[in-house]
């Protein structure tokens, strides 16, 4: 049997769970290794040979060259995992938010300093037009 | 006997801790946060904790995906600041009252509460920004004026531990302390939160008037808080809004009747809204 899950329905949301967990393990792994400072070396060194100690699925791999952010959290990825990766490119977590939600660093800046993105309107994927 | 006395919620966003360490506090962006934990230093002042028992999660610093406690208690002599990808805060090493730790170990797993012991560990930001917000800047080289005894929650796989279960374990938690037979003052510290969503298309929600009931409710009807179903936190307070679950252990170690002595609340710190209460005991 498998669990009913009542939070899929949120809009422009991954909810990281076991599933996810589970399908972006490494993924996960290979972005907090980059806490340490010689493995950020490493990684900047060469990418491609650091992302080889890493058995990810191709389109993972391909996400995190081509620094595809919303494409690491579909793929299994969770964002305190990815900012470690955006942290070692120089972007901290509201730039990374303005780059997932589209809206750029300065429109994402002035939302947040209005006192955020309402509730209202983004509570339901129908809502937002979505299945 | 050890005593609980007082109960603090605190959000720990990062770049507060951030803005202390490159003193830029005074800027009108951090300054209105900031202005809120005025009072709370000079309550601080007055109410000299002995040992600070800090409710906090990890944010994927110290714990990787490799192993995911639901509880995880500090019972090492000491806790260094991590270096979560930008270099350890410069702010003192944080230790522990280790016999008190233990004790508190060995109370809660007879009391069924079965949580894992951490005895090396580094704590980030989850765990230093309260004290900072709380004490002012410390150097590096001095200390925190109390011990503290760490408690990390998984709340980044979910699900997190449920608002009851945090509730009950709260309440275990002063047995366990008011069975250890030293005169200790015990503040408890519940942090995380607000609202705020840090990921995918939906980040920058922000819920002001759910972060506000959920305060008053916290306060007042604590029972019927810890009953909020964590899809509600994900959806209305936003999916990284669900650390809030750890309020909920503070608010169970203390008495049903509490005194409220101080609130803040202020929008935005960077993603999040900053909110933060102090709660007195009566007794
Ligand atoms: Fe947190």
């Amino acid at each position: 049997m498998t669990m009913k899950k009542d939070y899929e329905d949120i809009p422009g949301t991954f909810v990281f769970d076991a599933d996810r967990s589970r399908e972006g393990y490494h993924l996960n792994q290979f972005c907090i290794s980059l806490r340490q400072q010689a493995n950020r070396e490493a990684f900047n060194a060469d990418e491609g040979a650091y992302l080889d100690r890493f058995p990810m699925t191709p389109e993972q791999r391909q996400a995190v060259l081509s620094r595809d952010w919303n494409g690491m959290l579909a793929l299994g990825g969770n964002v305190y995992y990815t900012s470690k990766l955006a942290a070692n490119d120089g972007i901290n977590f509201q730039q990374l938010a303005g780059i997932m939600t589209g809206m750029g660093n300065e429109a994402y800046r002035e939302m947040m300093v209005k006192g955020g993105r309402s509730i209202e309107g983004n509570r339901y994927k129908s809502e937002w037009g979505e299945e | 006997m050890a005593r609980i006395t007082a109960g603090v919620g605190c959000s720990h966003v990062p770049a507060i801790g951030v803005a202390m360490d490159t003193g830029i506090t005074d800027q009108p962006y951090w300054q209105p946060v900031f202005k809120g934990f005025e009072k709370s230093r000079d309550w601080m002042k007055a109410a000299k904790p002995d040992v600070i028992f800090l409710v906090y999660n990890d944010h994927c610093t110290v714990f990787d995906a490799s192993c995911i406690p639901t509880f995880a208690l500090g019972c090492a002599a000491e806790f260094h600041p991590a270096d979560e990808g930008w270099g350890p805060r410069p702010v003192p090493v944080v230790r522990n009252h280790q016999k008190l730790a233990s004790h508190i170990a060995q109370s809660l797993i007879l009391d069924e509460f079965d949580i894992t012991i951490m005895n090396e560990m580094e704590v980030d930001h989850g765990l230093t920004v309260p004290l900072s917000v709380m004490y002012g800047e410390i150097d590096k080289d001095g200390e925190w004026p109390a011990l503290v005894i760490p408690l990390c929650v998984n709340v980044v796989q979910y699900p997190a531990p449920t608002g009851n279960r945090c509730f009950n374990l709260g309440r275990a938690v002063r047995r366990a302390i008011e069975s250890f037979d030293e005169e200790l003052n015990v503040v408890i510290f519940g942090t995380g939160g607000m609202s705020h969503q840090l990921q995918y298309k939906r980040a920058g929600l922000i819920n002001a008037e759910w972060d506000k009931r959920f305060m008053d409710m916290l306060v007042n009807d604590p029972v019927a808080a810890s009953q909020i179903p964590h899809v509600e936190y994900l959806r209305e307070a936003g999916s990284e809004g669900v650390e809030m679950v750890m309020w909920h252990v503070m608010r169970g170690a203390l008495d049903e009747q509490v005194t409220e002595v101080h609130r803040h609340y202020h929008v935005p710190a960077s993603n999040t809204a900053v909110g933060h209460v102090i709660l007195e005991n009566r007794g």
